[in-house]
C-alpha cells in the first residue's frame, strides 16, 4: 500500500518535472525550429512546429554577413577572464570573512549585495568616461574588469556560503602544522571547497556570457561578444525572426553545451550546504 | 647589401601604410537598405584604398542608447553615426556633430528633397546627410476592399477608412479590417497616433508649450483609434508594432494597414508576402482639415564632433549618399531596392517608377509632411510625429503607455488623456518649459 502511493507520487513529481522543464525549454525549441525555416514560415500565422521545409540558409546567411568567430572568441575571452580574475579577488575576500569575522562582517556582506541593487543605468556615465580616460572602450580588458566587478558580489557571496560549511578546526589544524595563510587556502581550503568554486566559476561565466548592457554599451567592433551579435539581427523594421533565431541558437549553444557537460558539477556545488 | 634590404623592408611599410592608413567605424542599424549598404561597401573601399571600413549593426533601440552615451560624452567610438531626423536637430545644436562641408563638389545637395533636407540643417549648416526617407500610407487589400463594394479613394477620409474596415472585416475567418500600431513607445504607437492627430487638428504644445491633451481634437483623435480597433482590429493589438502588422498583412491577416512607405517593397515581395499581387497604396488619410495623418522619417549618416577621421567619414557618407550610389544599388539589387525617398532625381527616373508601385505615394507623403507647420494650429515645435526636444523620448514613451491602456479597454479614452495631460504638465515643469 505504502509502495504504491510512494510510486503514485513519484510519478506524479516526475511528471510535474517534465512539464515545468518542457514549458522552461519550449522557447529554446522553437527559436532551435524557427532557425531552420525560411522567413515567410517564421512568421506564419499557422507555424508548424517540425512540418517544413528545414533550410540552413539563414545559418549561411549569418555567418556571411557577420565574424561570428571573433565575436564567440570575444565572449570566451569576457567570459572565462571575468570569472577567473574574479575568483581570485573572490576566494581570500570569501576566506577572511567566513574565518575571520569581524563584527561589521555582515554589514560587509549586505553592502558588496547592495550594489547589485543599483539599475546599471545609474553608474552608465561615469563608467563610460572612465572608460573612454583609460582607453578601455571597445577593449576585451576593459570588458573583462567591468564583468569582474559586476558579479565579484556573488562569487564572494556564493563562496562564503559554501567556506562557511567547512569546519574552521581543519584550517586551524594546517595552521598548527606551520601552513602560511597562502598554503591554507591552496592546499587545505581550495580542494574542500572545490565543488563550490567550481560550480561558482561555472555560474559566473554563464552570468557573463549572457551580460547584454555592458556588452553592448561599451564594445563597438573590436570586442563585441555574442550579445552584441544577436543583436544586429533584432529590426524594428523588416521581418528577420530566421535569422534572428539562427544568430541566438548560434549564441546559445556553446552555453547549453557546457551547462549540460557540467550539470552535475553545478547541482553539487548549487546544493552544496543546502541541507544542514 | 644590409642596407639596400632596410631600404626596400622600409619602402614596403611605407607603401603598406599608404594603402591603408585609415580605419573608421560605422554604426547602423539593421534595415535591409542599411545591410544592402554594408554588402556594397567594397565599392567604396575599391575606389578609397586608404580607407578602411569596421561596421557596428544594431538594433535600433540598442543603438540609439549606444551612439546618445557616445556622443554625448565624446567617447569617439564611432565616425559615422546612422540617427535619425528626431536626433539632428538636437544634436546639431548641441555642437555634437560636425558639419558635412566636405561632401565634394559632385554631390548635389540640392537635388536632397526640401522637407528631409530641412530637419537636417540647423543655421543653415547640414549636419547630416539622408540615406532613406519614408513617410506612412494606407496600405490595402484590392481583393477585400472589391469584395466589399467599396473603392478606395487616392485621399480617403477617416471616416471612410473606418467604414471600409468595418466592411473587409470577417473575424470568423481570421480577416481583420485595420491594422494599427499599438505598442506602446514614441517611436511606436506615438509616432501614429501623432501624425494622426496632426489631421484632426489636434498638437502636442499651445504656442506657449501648454500640453493640450484636454482639448476636443485630442479626445476625437483618440476616440477614433480605440473605436475602430475595437471595430475592426486584430485582437491583442496592444502588442503590435511595424513588424507584427506586417506579418499580419503579409499573410492576408490585414484588410487596411496604415504604417511606413518602407512597407511598400516588403508587402509586394512575392517572396514574403502571401498577397503580393493583391496590393494597392493610397495617401495617409485627413479629416477635411487640409493636414494628412502622414509622418515624415529619414535614416540619415553623420559624423560625430569627436571623430578624429571626419574627413574620412565625410568621403563615406557622400558616397553612400549620392546618386552613383542608387545606381549601383540598382545594377545590383535591382530598382525597386533603391533607398527611396531622400532625392528628387530618383523620382524622376522612370525605370524607378515603374518599379515601383508605391514610388508616387512616397513622394506626395513626404513633400506634404511639415515638420514646422506639422498641425493645423500654430506649434512652437519641431517634427511631424515627434516633438523634437530633448524630453520627448521619455515623455512620447510615457503618453504611448496611458494611449496602450485605452485600447485595451483598462483606461477610458477621457482618463488616459487627462494622466497624460498630468503627466507632460509635470514633465514640461521640470523642465523648465517655456525657454
Amino acid at each position: 500500500m505504502s509502495i504504491n502511493k510512494s510510486n503514485k507520487s513519484k510519478l506524479i513529481y516526475t511528471f510535474l518535472a517534465w512539464t515545468i522543464s518542457s514549458l522552461i525549454f519550449f522557447p529554446i525549441l522553437w527559436t532551435l525550429i524557427t532557425s531552420f525555416k525560411t522567413e515567410a514560415e517564421a512568421i506564419s500565422s499557422s507555424p508548424s512546429l517540425f512540418m517544413f521545409d528545414w533550410t540552413l540558409e539563414n545559418y549561411e546567411e549569418v555567418l556571411a554577413r557577420s565574424p561570428y568567430f571573433n565575436h564567440f572568441w570575444n565572449s570566451i575571452v569576457i567570459s572565462l577572464g571575468s570569472s577567473i580574475l574574479g575568483l581570485l579577488i573572490a576566494i581570500p575576500a570569501a576566506w577572511s570573512m567566513a574565518f575571520v569575522q569581524t563584527k561589521r562582517t555582515k554589514n560587509l556582506l549586505m553592502w558588496m549585495l547592495s550594489t547589485k541593487m543599483l539599475p546599471p543605468v545609474g553608474v552608465l556615465i561615469p563608467i563610460y568616461l572612465l572608460f573612454r580616460n583609460f582607453g578601455l572602450l571597445d577593449t576585451k580588458l576593459g570588458l573583462v574588469i567591468v564583468m569582474t566587478l559586476i558579479n565579484l558580489p556573488i562569487m564572494v557571496w556564493m563562496l562564503y556560503t559554501y567556506f562557511r560549511e567547512i569546519p574552521s578546526e581543519v584550517l586551524e589544524a594546517s595552521r598548527m602544522d606551520g601552513a602560511s595563510i597562502g598554503e591554507e587556502i591552496l592546499y587545505v581550503l581550495l580542494p574542500i571547497a572545490l565543488p563550490g568554486i567550481a560550480s561558482t566559476l561555472l555560474l559566473n561565466v554563464i552570468l557573463a556570457w549572457n551580460e547584454a548592457f555592458w556588452t553592448l554599451i561599451l564594445t563597438a567592433a573590436d570586442a563585441a561578444p555574442l550579445t552584441a551579435f544577436i543583436a544586429s539581427y533584432s529590426s524594428p523594421e523588416g521581418l528577420f525572426y530566421a535569422k534572428l533565431s539562427a544568430a541566438s541558437a548560434m549564441a546559445i549553444v556553446p552555453i547549453l553545451i557546457l551547462g549540460w557537460f557540467s550539470q552535475k558539477q553545478l547541482v553539487r556545488g548549487l546544493s552544496f550546504g543546502a541541507v544542514k | 647589401m644590409m642596407n639596400r634590404l632596410i631600404m626596400l623592408a622600409c619602402g614596403v611599410m611605407t607603401m603598406s601604410a599608404a594603402v591603408a592608413n585609415e580605419t573608421i567605424t560605422i554604426a547602423t542599424v539593421n534595415n535591409g537598405d542599411m545591410i544592402t549598404m554594408k554588402e556594397l561597401s567594397s565599392d567604396f573601399t575599391d575606389k578609397n584604398p586608404s580607407i578602411e571600413l569596421k561596421w557596428v549593426t544594431l538594433e535600433e533601440n540598442i543603438l540609439r542608447q549606444r551612439v546618445t552615451t557616445d556622443v554625448a560624452t565624446r567617447g569617439g567610438q564611432y565616425d559615422v553615426m546612422t540617427i535619425g531626423t528626431y536626433e539632428v536637430p538636437i544634436w546639431g545644436k548641441q555642437g555634437w556633430l560636425t558639419e558635412l562641408d566636405k561632401l565634394g563638389a559632385s554631390y548635389d545637395a540640392e537635388d536632397l528633397l526640401p522637407a528631409i533636407k530641412s530637419g537636417l540643417t540647423v543655421d543653415n549648416k547640414l549636419f547630416a546627410a539622408p540615406f532613406y526617407g519614408e513617410s506612412s500610407m494606407v496600405m490595402y487589400r484590392t481583393d477585400l476592399i472589391e469584395k466589399a463594394g467599396l473603392k478606395m479613394p487616392k485621399s480617403p477620409t477617416w471616416d471612410f477608412i473606418r467604414k471600409a474596415a468595418k466592411a473587409m472585416t470577417d473575424k470568423e475567418a481570421g480577416v481583420y479590417g485595420i491594422c494599427l500600431r499599438g505598442k506602446a513607445g514614441w517611436g511606436e504607437n506615438i509616432a501614429l497616433i501623432t501624425a494622426m492627430s496632426n489631421s484632426f487638428g489636434a498638437r502636442w504644445y499651445d504656442e506657449n508649450w501648454k500640453p493640450q491633451f484636454d482639448s476636443q481634437e485630442w479626445h476625437d483623435t483618440l476616440q477614433y483609434y480605440v473605436d475602430i480597433m475595437e471595430e475592426s482590429g486584430p485582437p491583442g493589438s496592444s502588442a503590435n508594432g511595424f513588424n507584427e502588422n506586417l506579418a499580419l498583412f503579409q499573410t492576408g491577416k490585414c484588410g487596411i494597414w496604415i504604417d511606413a512607405t518602407v512597407a511598400g517593397a516588403f508587402v509586394t515581395n512575392k517572396e514574403d508576402s502571401l498577397v503580393a499581387d493583391k496590393v494597392g497604396f493610397a495617401l495617409a488619410p485627413h479629416n477635411n482639415l487640409g493636414k494628412r495623418g502622414n509622418w515624415l522619417w529619414a535614416w540619415t549618416l553623420a559624423v560625430p564632433a569627436s571623430s578624429k577621421k571626419s574627413d574620412a567619414a565625410m568621403k563615406f557618407i557622400s558616397w553612400a549618399t549620392s546618386k552613383e550610389y542608387t545606381t549601383l544599388v540598382a545594377d545590383k539589387k535591382g530598382w525597386v531596392n533603391v533607398p527611396p525617398g531622400t532625392r528628387a532625381s530618383l523620382y524622376n527616373n522612370p525605370e524607378y517608377m515603374a518599379a515601383a508601385p508605391f514610388a508616387q505615394i512616397t513622394l506626395d507623403s513626404i513633400q506634404s509632411a511639415d515638420p514646422k507647420n506639422p498641425t493645423v494650429k500654430p506649434v512652437p515645435y519641431v517634427g511631424v510625429q515627434f516633438v523634437a526636444i530633448p524630453e520627448f523620448q521619455g515623455i512620447g514613451t510615457a503618453v504611448g503607455q496611458q494611449f496602450s491602456a485605452a485600447l485595451t479597454g483598462t483606461m477610458t479614452v477621457k482618463e488616459a488623456l487627462e494622466t497624460s495631460q498630468r503627466l507632460v504638465e509635470r514633465a514640461m515643469r521640470k523642465a523648465r518649459y517655456p525657454k
